[in-house]
């Protein structure tokens, strides 16, 4: 049964259709019916992965709009507000993230090689790195909130001259919701790799059918990039 | 797989069964490490008005090596390659289109 005759077999006249009825038989217990092998599923679910992020870069693209349009307009302010941030914990973050980027990416590599139990560990491995940075961010938050930088009807700056405080307000808007976006994916990536770890401890995966865990790898990574933008941005600042 | 398969026609080489070595990874990772000790340091020196762009060129040289390393971009489908770099020309129109508003605005005020 040639799922799409008119793509397929122009491209390879020689095909036969009792060769690919016998390819079908012995199918991958992951092969989704609709596609042709397991090759095609996956540059396809990569694929449709990268316009998901697509859609993800603009997300996150608006919020670095709306960062340098406002730093242009209150440089000091921005100045001044990044002052406010620790700059050691948000090193230590941003290398425990890249960590677990590459944790992700050794996962992908031991479900290629069909190592079940590394493939489990480095997920786990990549959640618990992923966890450390949510916890180190909570603290984060929780000292800016004492601090009385918290935007709103609590911000209580005694910090800055009066006339800065307005803008650093603003920053801190900035700061609460790209790094709070950013830690919303990083929860919802958190959720996906329990799932994945039990999948991968199933034995699901391996060298034929790794889709999966390459795709989870892509968003994964994808959420290491906005930070490894975000810790410039919004501690770095000279 | 011992033929290529009819996709890879349409679309490049397969992705799958490409294995990236170990040592790929951790060179990837050590190159990130790297970087990101460097824009720390350069943080701390005051490098005037050059001090952001060398902040983003760093950025952008990280997260390049993530997406061609740690993404398999490099060994990715033509296609993919055209997403990947489509998009973020995309993000460069959201930047480039807006601006040319707001950093023009005030030129109407004569």
């Amino acid at each position: 049964m040639p799922s799409n005759p008119t793509y397929y077999n122009l491209a390879h006249p020689g095909t036969t259709e009792g060769e690919e009825h016998a390819a079908h038989e012995h199918h991958h217990p992951f092969l989704q019916h609709h596609f042709e092998d397991l090759g095609q599923q996956h540059a396809a679910s990569t694929l449709g992965m990268w316009l998901f992020l697509t859609t993800e870069i603009l997300f996150f693209g608006a919020f670095f709009f709306g960062y340098a349009l406002y730093r242009n307009m209150y440089p000091e302010a921005w100045r001044a507000g990044a002052h406010h941030q620790n700059w050691v914990l948000g090193t230590a973050n941003t290398i425990v993230l890249i960590g677990s980027s590459l944790t992700m990416a050794l996962a992908v590599w031991a479900a290629q090689t069909n190592r079940r139990k590394l493939t489990t560990l480095l997920l786990a491995l990549t959640l618990i790195l992923g966890t450390v940075f949510l916890g180190v961010k909570a603290y984060e938050y929780n000292e800016h909130i004492h601090e009385g930088f918290f935007p709103g009807s609590h911000y209580h700056n005694v910090v800055d001259s009066p006339a800065l405080r307005p803008g650093v307000q603003l920053f801190m808007i900035f700061y609460f919701g790209m790094t709070g976006m950013h830690a919303v994916h990083m929860i919802i990536g958190a959720g996906l790799l329990l799932y994945f770890i039990r999948r991968a401890w199933r034995g699901d995966f391996g060298e034929e059918y790794y889709g999966p865990i390459e795709v989870m790898g892509l968003y994964w990574h994808f959420v290491d990039i906005v930070w490894i933008f975000l810790f410039p941005l919004l501690y770095l600042i000279h | 797989m011992a033929h290529k398969t009819d996709y890879e026609d349409h679309i490049g080489h397969a992705p799958a069964h490409h294995v990236t070595s170990l040592a790929v990874y951790f060179g990837i990772f050590f190159l990130l490490m790297v970087l990101t000790v460097l824009t720390v340091a350069a943080a701390r020196v005051n490098l005037g008005v050059w001090n952001t762009p060398i902040a983003m060129a760093i950025a952008i040289a990280k997260a390049t090596a993530v997406i061609l390393w740690f993404m398999h971009v490099i060994h990715s489908p033509r296609l993919t390659w055209i997403v990947v770099i489509v998009s973020f020309l995309w993000l460069g129109v959201l930047f480039v289109l807006t601006f040319a508003d707001y950093l023009t605005r005030h030129w109407s005020m004569y």
